[in-house]
Parts: C-alpha cells; sequence; structure tokens
C-alpha cells in the first residue's frame, strides 16, 4: 500500500493495521524517517518536502511491486510525507511483514533505499542563510545500487 | 507540450508550470533543453548543468536522446533527495 500525505502518522496504529487478522505473518520489520536538526555540519530548522504529485505515487507503487515481486511478502506500506516539517518530525515509514524475518528484514531495507534514489522528492531546509535545496548524496546512489540484480 | 520544474529549477527559471509549443525540429529530450536554455536567463542559468539534471516524460525517467512530442508532459528536476 501507498501513501504520500501531508499529515502525520502513527507508528503503532499503521503497524497493527498491516498484520492484523493474518496470523501467517512471523515477522514485520519497519524503518522510519525523521527530520534532522543537523546537515553537513550546519544547524538546520524546519525544511518543506516538495514532490510531484502523480509520478511520486506511480515511482513507489512501482517500488512496492518489485520488492512484493522478489520477496514473499504478506503485506508492505510506504508512506511519504510532504509539506511543512519540523526537526523530530517523522517524514516516512516503510513496513514489510512476511512469514519469515528475512524476507520482512531484506526488502524493508531494499525499500527505503530504492525510494531515496528513485521517488521524485525534494528537501528544501531553512537555514540561517535562508532555503537551501539539500544535494542528492553518492552515498544514497551506492545503497540503491548494491540491490540492483 | 506541458513543461514542469521542481526544486531549484523552479527557482531558478521562475517558473513551476508551462505550456510550451517548441518547432518541430525539437525530437528529443536532449534537443528540448538546448531549445529552453535560450528562452532566457533563468532557463539559461537553471540548464547550465545538463548532467545535474534529471529529466521525466509522461512521469517516466528518461535519457536525453528519448523522444518528445507535442502533448507530452515533461519534468525537469535534480537528482531526487526524499526518504
Amino acid at each position: 500500500m501507498i501513501r504520500v500525505q501531508r499529515e502525520d502518522f502513527d507508528l503503532g496504529t499503521e503497524l497493527r493495521a498491516l498484520t492484523e487478522g493474518n496470523h501467517a505473518i512471523g515477522g514485520l520489520a519497519s524503518f522510519v524517517g525523521l527530520v534532522r536538526d543537523m546537515a553537513g555540519g550546519e544547524k538546520v530548522g524546519a525544511m518543506t518536502l516538495e514532490h510531484y504529485p502523480g509520478m511520486t505515487e506511480k515511482m513507489l507503487g512501482r517500488i512496492e511491486a518489485e520488492a512484493l515481486e522478489r520477496w514473499q511478502l504478506d503485506a508492505s506500506l510506504i508512506i511519504h510525507r510532504y509539506g511543512h516539517l519540523e526537526p523530530g518530525d517523522q517524514i516516512v515509514l516503510v513496513a514489510t511483514a512476511s512469514p519469515h524475518r528475512q524476507a520482512a528484514l531484506e526488502s524493508c531495507h531494499f525499500l527505503i533505499d530504492w525510494l531515496k534514489t528513485k521517488a521524485p522528492f525534494w528537501k528544501l531546509e531553512d537555514t540561517p542563510d535562508g532555503g537551501k535545496w539539500v544535494d542528492a548524496r553518492d552515498s544514497d546512489d551506492e545503497a540503491a545500487a548494491r540491490w540492483a540484480k | 507540450m506541458k513543461l514542469l520544474y521542481f526544486a531549484w529549477l523552479k527557482t531558478k527559471t521562475g517558473v513551476s508550470e508551462e505550456t510550451v509549443s517548441p518547432p518541430s525540429e525539437v525530437k528529443t529530450v536532449a534537443e528540448l533543453l538546448v531549445w529552453l536554455k535560450q528562452r532566457g536567463p533563468g532557463y539559461e542559468d537553471a540548464l547550465a548543468d545538463i548532467d545535474a539534471l534529471r529529466i521525466a516524460v509522461n512521469q517516466e525517467y528518461a535519457d536525453f536522446t528519448d523522444p518528445v512530442a507535442p502533448g507530452d508532459e515533461v519534468a525537469l528536476f535534480p537528482p531526487v533527495t526524499g526518504g
């Protein structure tokens, strides 16, 4: 399932809903991305997350479909927020559920790595010098490349 | 053809969305970028480093050699930074 939303989410509620009623699930993995107050040694205030409505949902759907093809999963969920976010706020949730831990853990890792390099989101950080568009990091590309087939 | 600009492409061009009619010789993403670049200082600045750009045609990532046609939705943006 894919959700792109401005509103915050409750981790417990989302995870419970994901596994509810399915007792074949033996492992549930999740990753939550948070807004940091530091970037490259610089103090950062709030940020605004921009995205490309339409393509975002399309890309997230495709990334999820890829995970479902590669691993045996009973359930998966990607929630990505956009708009104004403060340090400490939740940005993204990726959760995967499977009969066994390995598929859940690996696919969760895969989803967040791929999402970071493929889903059309851009961070605009508030800095003391004004708004600054965050540069993409090579390490994110390298992390995603590990999952190439 | 509908053009969309995101992140600093939007800041530099001063445009988030526009409809354009490039000349009929413009048949690829690369040719579209060359044509766009000469439309004003904002465009020239935004498109100065072509390698820093990512392009989507009809919401699919595209290469510079991929075709573009009237009626397409073409988006220009920097490498993504979500997650």
